[in-house]
């Protein structure tokens, strides 16, 4: 067995007081600390206060470096190497494959939780984390890739009565973020384009900026009045509801001031 | 009003009168006296003046052409001509005889609608011969000939009138043989020449005089009559009597067709697009009120007035002034000056109509080959079927450092000319490399770049290109996974039938997939390619084709523009020298893809597709093709052997060999690589006594034993490792 181990940490959602108590304590103890930020990305906060806050000097990985793994593998087979990530590490798949190649190379390996933006969305908007199907994330078109498949992934959910919950697009190395309002442009062209009678314009969305700061701007109303609004920095997230249950109806009333004639039009239902 | 400047009148006055034009190439093996023919044709039609005729030649633009006495610009001039009391107007475009630029000569047949093929009496039909009636009927263009020369078989080799006819007979037959080897189905039988309907005629191009049947009884002169003039050392008045601007465009006129009757035709073979929409009804009605469809086949550089396209109006007319799209282009053009070509004067005139050839300036984004429309998106003309393609590059530096930047701007301009030209510009290493078709077209295009354009270059010695390929079937699918992990693809390759490569290589399936996916589906199942592997089919390069045999994965249509791009990728460079590949069928069989989208994005996808292709291709028995040149040499009895000698230093294989009198015709295939230096070589070795001439025949792959050394250079030479990876290099 190695001496060495790879510890993988959240810092949760927004800025460096996210990291639970005992993140703090494993990360202080550590001899090495890697982290990406690429996957997703605290905007409360910087590397340097980060660094100021647990005393250490933090290497942070691009996005081919971790995939590669071998700076990480290499450091955790000799010592105690901590590798941060925004939110709860394990929800980045390429984490788990990082972990279970350092466990293939006989390398300790635990992980401490963070809160993440896939149970904050639905807690700040007050809908029930059982009533979610698949989630998605919406990509930036690129050359020779515009994928559709999200919106596959919304109208699989909604035939079930299923909220989705639409990541949007962190483009880090390009200083890129994807807004809810290019994510709804995005969604209605791949209507148009589908014609599958998921979405229209009169379609109740929930969005939900800066997740776990002081101030998170929730709201929920139709597409048309939604892409008009400003929603301030980075990140958002994009909410498409099922079925709703008469408690989320008065949830996103009261917390994400969702019109009251609209709500009461979906209690009808 | 001179004669030329009457005869600029009434060409402008024929332009539209469909029936009463004519658009023509003469094509030749080299020397036999298509130039020649072409300056006297231009001369007796009064386009220039008749002293000049033969000295000083008109079509030949380049002083470099004259002194090698190769014809390889491709330009074109009108002339008036008069047929039974009517005029005509007769646009010809010079094809270059030498198959080195086979894509000048494809691209001008294209503009044509019939072809004079000259065959030198002395020597009978040769290679270039077949090469230049299989172009012409590749295109359906109609054939007529020519027999040049004729003053020599009386004067110089003393036939009898008997061996005179004997000669003819066999020339004659060998062409109609040519013809009915490769003409299309419908035309079987009706485009074989015959001495009775004057498809045939006889003469001296350079004497001036030519004969066929119909001008026989015209002028009342017969063989013997012919046979006495030149025996007498007479060939004026026999010039007076029988002008051969006379009979060879009455033949042209009677014997070739007219735009309107070969675009109803040709227009269906060589445009893809839909022949019942608007543009495609006015190209078979040869419509000048239609749609603008223009084909430029050539760029030609003039010093005042920059670049000059030449092309072929198919349909409606072109414009002063026009905006006009050139396919594949982003921007509109705006069409400056419209011109009629006379020799090498251009003469401008408001517009140029459907069924003629124009020279225009503005055109600014147009190449040799480009298709000019009013509308941005009609269906261009398909893209040229290339005879041959680069096979040998040098790498070309400034003399001057500070002639860099003209340098760069010379290289573009010359491979816009001359697209079977390529240039890759390197900006940062200041290496630029440029390919073409053979030393000797290489050397030409160098020459042109020091005296043309004045700028000083050192070249490299010539590099050939080589290509990729497997000799075998993958053993198993190779795995290639995305470097997240999370992706993975399965890929096998194949060598393709050979029968399929050709049908690529003649441009006989559409290499854009999508559009005409019916098409190519259908045609290689009939090219025995079974059903599943052909319906999967979704990407061509080159002559690769990549196909998709999985069933039902979820998401992978979304992936599929990006393992496209992986596929083309590898084929513009491939594992063993990074040289292009060719001849491969590349089989997605399996693919394992992540959930959500943004984790098989391209950054995911290509590097996964990549490595599966390049790891199943070093599995598959790797092998590099080199290309290879047909190599035809004419050598007295006596130096044979020396002829022989020179063959055997070079990996050559000969194929053939025939006797006839005391010369010895040797059909030899050879690799291009050993042919460097071969023209030096065996004029030394022979004296200058023995006439050759080379073709390239594409690719076939390099001796074994040679490989591995051969390999090493190449990448040595690029700056590579110098042993290609294994396969396991590709595995993660
Ligand atoms: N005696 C004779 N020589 C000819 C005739 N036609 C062409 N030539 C010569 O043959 C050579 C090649 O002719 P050219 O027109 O340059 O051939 P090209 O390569 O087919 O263009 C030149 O030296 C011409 O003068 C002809 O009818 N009789």
């Amino acid at each position: 067995m190695n001496k060495g181990s790879l510890v993988f940490i959240g810092l949760g959602l927004y800025d460096e007081k996210d990291i639970t108590l005992k993140g703090f304590e494993e990360v202080k103890k550590a001899d090495k600390v890697f982290a990406e930020f690429y996957t997703a990305k605290l905007f409360g906060t910087t590397l340097k206060d980060i660094e100021t806050l647990i005393g250490k000097k933090i290497t942070v990985l691009s996005r081919e470096k971790t995939e590669k793994g071998e700076v990480v593998l290499d450091s955790a087979e000799k010592h105690y190497t901590v590798f941060l990530t925004a939110g709860d590490p394990m929800t980045a798949t390429t984490h788990v494959d990082l972990r279970i190649r350092a466990i293939k190379r006989g390398i300790n390996t635990q992980v401490v939780h963070g809160c993440s933006i896939i149970t904050a969305v639905p807690g700040l908007l007050g809908l029930q984390s059982y009533k979610f199907g698949r989630t998605t994330t919406l990509v930036f078109p690129d050359k020779n890739y515009f994928p559709t498949s999200p919106y596959e992934v919304i109208k699989e959910n909604k035939k079930m009565g299923l909220h989705t919950l639409v990541l949007l697009d962190v483009q880090a190395d390009k200083n890129r973020y994807m807004t809810a309002n290019e994510g709804m442009k995005f969604l209605l062209e791949m209507e148009e384009k589908n014609r599958g009678n998921v979405l229209s314009k009169d379609t109740l969305v929930c969005v939900v900026a800066r997740a776990g700061s002081n101030k998170p701007v929730v709201k929920a109303d139709s597409i048309k009045n939604l892409i008009k609004i400003d929603f301030g920095p980075p990140l958002h997230t994009l909410v498409v509801p099922g079925r709703l249950h008469f408690m989320e109806v008065e949830a996103l009333i009261a917390l994400a001031h969702l019109p009251a004639q609209l709500g009461e039009k979906l209690q009808k239902i | 009003m001179g004669k030329k400047e009457d005869n600029i009148k009434k060409a402008k006055n024929l332009m539209n009168k469909l029936d009463h034009i004519r658009n023509i190439g003469i094509a030749a093996h080299i020397d036999h006296g298509k130039t020649t023919l072409s300056d006297n044709l231009l001369a007796g039609c009064g386009m220039m003046s008749e002293e000049l005729a033969g000295k000083q030649l008109v079509l030949d633009y380049d002083e470099q052409e004259q002194n090698r006495g190769i014809t390889i610009n491709t330009a074109s001039a009108s002339m008036v001509h008069e047929f039974e009391g009517s005029e005509y107007l007769i646009n010809l475009l010079d094809t270059p005889g030498h198959v080195d630029f086979g894509g000048d000569v494809t691209r001008a047949m294209r503009a044509v609608d019939g072809c004079v093929v000259v065959v030198c009496a002395v020597e009978g039909a040769m290679p270039q011969t077949e090469t230049v009636v299989r172009q012409a009927l590749r295109e359906k263009v109609k054939p007529v000939l020519f027999i040049n020369k004729v003053d020599r078989l009386i004067n110089e080799l003393r036939v009898t009138p008997e061996e005179m006819q004997q000669r003819f007979i066999k020339i004659i037959n060998k062409f109609n043989e040519l013809v009915n080897k490769m003409v299309p189905e419908e035309f079987k039988g009706k485009w074989n020449v015959k001495v009775e309907d004057g498809s045939v005629a006889f003469g001296s191009a350079y004497y001036n005089w030519a004969i066929s049947a119909p001008y026989m009884k015209k002028s009342g002169l017969s063989f013997k009559d012919i046979y006495e003039y030149c025996n007498k050392n007479d060939q004026k008045t026999l010039a007076k009597k029988t002008p051969i601007h006379e009979v060879l465009l009455d033949m042209v006129v009677d014997h070739l067709p007219s735009p309107k009757e070969a675009q109803k035709y040709r227009i269906p073979h060589i445009w893809r697009g839909d022949i019942n929409s608007e543009l495609g009804r006015s190209m078979v009605e040869t419509d000048e009120n239609g749609p603008l469809a223009v084909m430029i086949t050539k760029i030609i550089m003039d010093p005042h007035a920059g670049e000059v396209a030449v092309g072929r109006v198919y349909s409606g007319k072109i414009e002063r002034g026009q905006e006009v799209y050139v396919a594949g282009m982003p921007k509109i053009n705006r069409v400056q000056q419209v011109n009629l070509m006379v020799g090498a004067d251009r003469i401008p005139v408001d517009f140029v109509s459907a069924g003629n050839i124009v020279a225009a300036t503005g055109i600014k984004d147009a190449i040799a080959g480009s298709t000019v429309t009013d509308n941005p998106d009609v269906e261009p003309f398909e893209r040229i079927v290339h005879i041959s393609e680069p096979v040998v590059t040098v790498a070309v530096e400034a003399k001057n450092t500070k002639d860099l930047p003209k340098l760069i701007e010379v290289l573009r301009t010359v491979s816009k000319a001359d697209p079977s030209i390529q240039v890759e510009i390197n900006q940062e290493t200041g290496e630029n490399l440029m390919s073409g078709m053979g030393e000797l077209h290489l050397e030409i295009t160098e020459y042109r770049i020091k005296n043309d354009y004045g700028v000083d270059i050192v070249t490299s010695e010539p590099i050939v290109v080589y290509r990729e390929s497997v000799a075998k079937k993958s053993p198993h699918s190779f795995e290639g996974k995305s470097p997240n992990k999370h992706n993975r693809f399965y890929i096998e390759v194949e060598p393709l039938p050979e029968n399929i490569i050709k049908a690529l290589y003649n441009n006989e399936i559409p290499q854009n997939v999508k559009k005409y996916r019916n098409e190519v589906v259908k045609k290689l199942q009939e090219l025995g390619m079974d059903k599943e592997t052909a319906k999967g089919v979704f990407g061509i390069k080159g002559l690769n084709i990549i196909t998709d045999v999985t069933k039902g994965i979820q998401y992978l249509f979304e992936t599929r523009e990006l393992i496209k791009e992986a596929f083309e990728e590898v084929m513009k460079s491939g594992p063993i020298a990074d040289e292009p590949c060719q001849g491969l069928l590349v089989k997605l069989v399996d693919a394992k893809l992540h959930e959500d989208a943004i984790h098989r994005g391209p950054a995911q996808v290509i590097p996964a597709v990549r490595n599966a292709i390049y790891g199943a291709i070093m599995t598959s028995d790797p092998v590099l093709l080199e290309p290879m040149q047909k190599v035809f040499i004419s050598t007295p009895q006596e130096l044979m052997g020396d002829a022989t000698r020179e063959l055997n230093q070079r990996r050559a294989v000969v194929r053939d060999m025939q006797t006839e009198k005391d010369m010895v015709n040797i059909d030899a295939k050879a690799p291009v690589a050993e042919m460097f230096g071969f023209a030096s070589a065996i004029r030394s070795a022979t004296g200058g006594r023995v006439l050759w001439n080379t073709e390239n025949i594409g690719f076939e792959p390099l001796p074994r034993q040679l490989q591995p050394e051969i390999v090493r250079k190449i990448r040595e030479r690029k700056g590579l490792k110098p042993e290609p990876y294994p396969p396991e290099y590709y595995m993660d």
